[in-house]
């Protein structure tokens, strides 16, 4: 029977204890410099029963915190964008996974920084009801889900844990966007909590180890870098300390408008967003995301009217009763677009022509507005219901017992999608193509996976085929030049190589008399 | 009795040899970047393009200071004198082993046909080579420089630029072809090695 000795007894304690040490170093060394430690404060040394405890107790010493959080996107779900006036925000735009919040919104909310919004009776100007741990706590154990719940949950050892938020807390909704891993942007997935320096070079947590908020600079908790109305140019010089605008969303904040060594290279930064070439491939961590979402066959029941799954051999799911068909896909290049930054929604009650393939949003910019990049995207396809008589797409209730997952009754889900914004279902439903782009920024690749020279400036198949309005070289050619050119060019060789001939020839028979 | 006469002075035989390893370059890498084929992939082909037209380019403010400081310029002064004979020769003469209707002095290096040839290239392809391969290459300068309003294109300045280089590989098929047609097939590039051509 084995039995350890003392000796390697001790040495195993010893090794234990080392760790603990040396962990312990580590986390010091890794940045938690701050000058108070929660776990001491008075007022968190209470037996919390609820969230909003634990806000209430938090405004103690952060009075102004929840009225900053009111005035952010996180809070409100209510975006104006300037440019185009159109009202956004998740309150408001529809998109092609699972469509709309508005009637659903007691379901959505999982990802609202708040507590308890349920329906249209949520008090937006309540202090208490904003939701610090979901951003805040670096235990990784809240669970917003247990909350909403009501089951129990260690308030206590949540709030003596606060601090700065990091990959996990905003992961936890920006990885898993359209309802699971991965499933919306494709470069952002929960991969990425953990990530190595090939998945991403700056959030590698073996090096850089950067946060989410390392670029995505907060200002009394206004977070910046919105896709909604992103800055599709980058800036134009290094961001110091006193420039008004402090964000590093943008790449050339830290790196400088022509950051790398070939000067050939930087030549490209007035025309390409660095993503382009810097994230060759999006879903290139350990999760496929959708590509493809097709409504239109949702509802197909078993013949003992239960709901269908169907995997495919990578245990993806490709058929969901409530949900459709499905497509995925890992390691994906993305499609390039021109974009100046402005994107122009296709909202609830916009007319649509359901013959074309409607475009849920649309990145505007071209080749000829200085202020446009290249910018590589998501783009996400699928089929989803319109009403076919008021020519619009319609928000659907899906969640719930009365929900279109629990009925599986489309007229039903539509109008009562409907009517949670105001709108009366005609009794018509058809099912258009659509399509949405999401722009592709993170999962920067190392410089040695780079895009290539060659898989733009190349003739046929490259990357930017049919990407309109300007030359690339290696990749536009007039045809009518190059038959000239290499025509006359032969023409040129058979003519000196005949006058050779000839020449050979006389010469000879000149010898030989 | 041949005579032998020094021709290609020591920089011109330079200059000639190292432009035409440099053309041969620029041409090869030219055409992979125009996507006419693969070979050393874009990128190589683009940076050796560009380190051999600074090179190229080099070489050329070299041979213009001499060809100005040593006179030789009026070697390219286009002539009719005997324009017609030398046509002649090359479409009948040459094939018989008539006399050559030009002899050639170190005033008079060029036959009158050479001298419209390299004239064509020094006053058409080459500052079309130059200025389009110019922009081209400082193509982020020309808001700078004001150019972008003026309506140029890259496309344009590419559409030139692929012009001048079929004219220039046109040049250079012709050229090399000729340089066979002395009195022996290599005299005349063995006059471009050592300098001196023989001479009836």
């Amino acid at each position: 029977m084995f039995r350890s000795q003392p000796f390697e007894r001790i040495s195993t304690i010893m090794l234990i204890v080392g760790m603990m040490v040396f962990s312990q170093g580590a986390l010091s060394a890794t940045g938690d410099t701050s000058t108070a430690d929660h776990g001491k404060f008075k007022e968190l040394e209470v037996d919390f029963k609820t969230g909003p405890e634990v806000t209430k107790a938090c405004l103690v010493c952060h009075t102004e915190a929840s009225k900053q959080v009111h005035k952010t996107r996180h809070w409100t779900w209510n975006v104006v964008n300037d440019k185009t006036g159109q009202l956004l925000g998740k309150r408001n735009v529809i998109n092609n996974f699972c469509i709309s919040t508005q009637s659903n919104i007691a379901s959505c909310s999982t990802c609202h920084v708040g507590y308890g919004w349920v329906d249209g009776t949520f008090d937006f100007t309540s202090e208490e009801h904003v939701d610090c741990l979901v951003c805040h706590d670096t235990t990784g154990t809240y669970d917003k889900k247990r909350v909403r719940e009501g089951k129990s949950v260690n308030f206590k050892l949540l709030a003596q844990n606060v601090g700065k938020t990091s990959r996990a807390t905003c992961g936890a909704c920006h990885f898993k966007g359209g309802g699971g891993a991965a499933v919306k942007h494709g470069d952002l997935d929960p991969s990425m909590t953990t990530p190595d320096m090939f998945l991403d070079v700056h959030m590698d947590e073996d090096g850089l180890n950067f946060s989410c908020a390392t670029c995505h600079t907060t200002d009394a908790h206004m977070v910046s870098g919105s896709r909604y109305q992103p800055r599709a140019e980058g800036v134009d010089r290094i961001v110091v300390p006193g420039m008004k605008d402090q964000s590093l969303t943008a790449c050339q904040a830290c790196h400088g408008p022509r950051p790398m060594h070939n000067e050939k290279l930087n030549d490209h930064t007035d025309r390409l967003a660095c993503p382009t070439c810097h994230v060759p491939a999006f879903a290139r961590g350990d999760f496929p995301t959708k590509m493809w979402w097709d409504w239109s066959t949702a509802g197909k029941l078993d013949a003992e009217g239960k709901p269908i799954h169907e995997l495919d051999h990578e245990e993806n799911e490709v058929y969901n009763s409530k949900k459709g068909h499905f497509r995925w896909g890992s390691d994906v290049k993305p499609e390039y677009v021109w974009f100046n930054g402005t994107v122009n929604y296709t909202l609830v009650g916009d007319k649509i022509d359901p013959t074309q393939v409607v475009e849920i949003n649309r990145f505007e910019g071209s080749a000829d507005d200085p202020k446009s990049r290249i910018w590589p995207v998501k783009v996400m396809r699928g089929k989803q219901p319109y009403d076919a008589k008021l020519l619009t797409m319609v928000p659907v209730h899906t969640t719930g017992k009365d929900g279109f997952w629990e009925q599986f009754d489309w007229n039903d889900a539509v109008a009562k999608g409907m009517a949670a914004v105001g709108l009366t279902y005609s009794g018509e439903l058809g099912f258009a193509e659509t399509r949405m782009m999401w722009p592709i920024a993170h999962m920067v690749a190392p410089v040695e996976k780079t895009v290539g020279c060659d898989e733009c400036h190349v003739r046929q198949g490259g990357r930017l085929e049919g990407l309109g309005g300007m030359y690339v070289p290696g990749r536009d050619y007039w045809p009518w030049v190059d038959l000239l050119g290499w025509g006359i060019a032969l023409l040129s060789l058979i003519g000196v190589l005949g006058h050779g001939a000839i020449r050979y020839v006389s010469h000879l028979r000149e010898r030989n008399g | 009795m041949a005579e032998r006469i020094y021709i290609f002075k020591r920089f011109e035989r330079f200059w000639h040899w190292t432009q035409a390893a440099l053309i041969i370059t620029m041409l090869i890498t030219g055409f992979e970047i125009h996507g006419s084929y693969h070979w050393l992939g874009f990128e190589t082909a683009q940076e050796t393009h560009t380190t051999a037209a600074w090179l190229l380019i080099g070489l050329w403010v070299f041979a213009i200071f001499w060809h100005f400081t040593t006179g030789e310029w009026k070697q390219y002064i286009p002539t009719t004198d005997k324009l017609v004979a030398m046509a002649k020769y090359y479409l009948t003469g040459i094939f018989s082993h008539a006399e050559h209707p030009f002899r050639q002095t170190q005033l008079r290096k060029h036959n009158p046909l050479q001298r419209l040839a390299y004239l064509f290239v020094k006053l058409m392809i080459n500052p079309l080579i130059w200025i389009s391969g110019l922009l081209y290459l400082y193509y982020p300068s020309w808001d700078a420089w004001g150019l972008s309003s003026l309506g140029l294109t890259l496309g344009i300045v590419a559409f030139f630029h692929l012009v001048a280089a079929f004219l220039m590989l046109i040049f250079f098929i012709v050229h090399v072809y000729f340089a066979t047609t002395g009195h022996t097939p290599m005299a005349h590039i063995k006059a471009m090695i050592t300098g001196y051509e023989e001479v009836e």
